[in-house]
């Protein structure tokens, strides 16, 4: 065999491993992007929910007002600041829910009944989002950290992405199934 | 929503996994959705209308012991074919990490795929040598699922990563609609224990400690027990003057199980060590037997801290013995862990788990929609 055939051979084993990394890595940021979109909207439908909750007229005034601010401060937040707006959310409907007469409360009305249905299924989702979100951040740096993809810059100019870390203890139960 | 189930492991043999794969079918029918099961059977295997045939599964050594598994060309075909003609919204594999469908299936899937980890060990050498074989495939996996924290804890150690949790199921109906056994529990009373009779994590030696305690108060006093292991030895080793006493049932059928637990006035559950979760108290409460167990915290987190059964110290044959003795004498008392377990044993039920597995599935399939901009480092 002349010596270029080698060459060639080489060339192709080179070329394919490096278009299946290529491809491995693309496909986790695909998983990447659809986690992220799941718990974002989980996140915002908690709170959007929870504001509905507090305009809804149900609730005492003052378990109105918490909630009203801190699903507010929650989808008003962006950057790092997300992480403690949805934190803070978390420990508002915690407290404001250790009573079990606020959701009985709701539930005795049609309109509310479902609220409460609503907002139970956004937190227990969140943590659910969340914790498939970052496994899909950990597997993505885990393939980013790969010499072939450094050398190669197989992942672009794009920055890795970053775990999201918030309290997502749900508030105890609010007693609905 | 149309449901795509993957079971590694032949169908018609029993075991954990397939039992897994069968009340969850059940269970998801129920709610509404549309399923269909993919397994390893055999051509002439009577099969339910949902479940798919992959082809024989081949017995292979695999991780220490004999397993039989689906493998090869036919069976990546069969996998293919199904996942094209079921157009799934999410496929739910089970025990992906083992050389079978569930492998399979997540290699040749191209949608949302949720993953159930079943196994806890402490070392397995097929996982580690094959890891970076099973990376390229289970970075696919949207969702994963453990069934225990021993489970989730083995998946964390070998293959990196996260799970939710969320418990096995009881099918609870089965449990509370079982016959007793005729001429069960008698006017004497009845103690009921489930579990190895050889394995000592299980408790039984200290059961019988105890029951020789109470035996010789109580003259009608009967022991009754279901679970693998030699019962003529362990029969001809009990003292003379229990052998009548104690009627060992060795391995028994699940419906068999649950006749037995409606045959006793009290379900003991000794166990000294090394139970992540409890599934035999749930079964034991899901026929409205009183429980009386060991305080190991999983066993505490199961009755509620006491409100759902009654907890002695662990090992404490004579601890045992007592509680055991004044649960017998208290009726009312009885009737009401009874009826408190029978409500908890509710919150695990199959149609509770089923709708929290749902939960995930939104959680993956629901967001194919990708308008959001992943946070990233430095930004």
């Amino acid at each position: 065999m002349p010596w270029w055939f080698w060459l060639l051979v080489a060339f192709i084993v080179v070329a394919s491993y490096v278009g299946a990394t290529s491809n491995r890595l693309d496909r986790l940021h695909a998983r990447l992007d659809a986690a992220w979109a799941a718990l974002d909207a989980q996140l915002v439908r908690r709170s959007a929910v929870t504001l509905e909750i507090a305009a809804s007229g149900l609730l005492d005034p003052a378990t109105s007002v918490l909630l009203a601010s801190a699903a507010h401060e929650a989808r008003a937040s962006s950057g790092d600041g997300r992480e403690i707006g949805e934190s803070e959310l978390t420990g508002a409907l915690r407290a404001a829910f250790t009573d079990p007469d606020v959701a009985a409360t709701l539930a005795a009305d049609p309109s509310g009944v479902e609220l409460l249905h609503e907002l139970d299924a956004a937190v227990i989702k969140v943590p659910l989002a969340r914790r498939f979100y970052n496994d899909a951040v950990r597997a993505t740096l885990a393939v980013r950290r790969h010499r072939v993809v450094r050398w190669l810059r197989l992942a672009g100019r794009v920055p890795p992405p970053r775990f999201f870390e918030m309290d997502d203890e749900p508030a105890a139960r609010l007693g609905v199934k | 929503m149309r449901v795509g189930l993957v079971c590694p492991y032949t169908w018609d043999v029993p075991g954990g996994v397939q039992a897994h794969v069968h009340d969850l079918a059940t269970a998801l029918l129920a709610l509404g959705h549309d399923v269909s099961v993919i397994t390893p059977a055999d051509d002439d295997a009577p099969l339910p209308p949902y479940v798919v045939s992959a082809g024989r599964a081949v017995p292979v050594p695999y991780n220490g012991s004999v397993a039989r598994l689906a493998f090869g060309v036919l069976s990546l075909g069969r996998v293919r074919r199904w996942l094209r003609e079921g157009a799934f919204d999410v496929v739910h594999v089970h025990e992906p990490a083992a050389p079978s469908l569930s492998l399979l299936a997540t290699w040749a899937a191209d949608v949302p795929i949720v993953a159930t980890f079943h196994t806890s060990v402490s070392r397995s050498r097929a996982m580690a040598a094959a890891y970076s074989i099973l990376q390229t495939a289970l970075e696919k996996i949207s969702g994963r699922i453990a069934v225990s924290e021993a489970a989730r804890r083995t998946l964390v150690e070998h293959l990196g990563g996260d799970a939710v949790l969320i418990p096995n199921g009881v099918q609870v109906s089965a449990f509370a609609t079982a016959r007793p056994l005729p001429d069960w529990p008698g006017d004497g009373g009845a103690i009921g224990f489930l579990g190895r009779i050889d394995e000592p994590r299980k408790g039984f030696p200290v059961l019988l400690e105890a029951f020789q305690l109470l035996a010789a108060q109580r003259p009608g006093l009967r022991l009754l027990v279901a679970g693998p292991g030699d019962t003529d030895e362990a029969h001809k080793s009990l003292p003379e003057e229990l052998r009548s006493r104690v009627r060992l049932l060795g391995l028994v059928s699940d419906a068999d199980k649950a006749r037995m637990l409606r045959s006793v006035d009290l379900f003991v559950a000794p166990n000294t060590g090394g139970e992540s979760f409890g599934i035999v108290l749930l079964e034991a409460m899901a026929a409205q037997t009183p429980v009386l167990a060991s305080d190991l915290d999983a066993f505490r987190v199961v009755l509620d801290d006491g409100e759902a059964g009654a907890l002695f110290a662990t090992g404490d044959a004579a601890a045992l013995a007592e509680a055991a003795g004044a649960l017998l004498d208290d009726r009312d008392r009885r009737a009401r862990l009874a009826a408190s377990g029978a409500r908890r044993a509710l919150d695990y039920d199959w149609s509770t788990v089923a709708r929290d597995i749902v939960r995930v599935y939104e959680t993956v399939a629901h967001s194919s929609v990708r308008t959001a901009t992943v946070p990233r480092q430095g930004r």
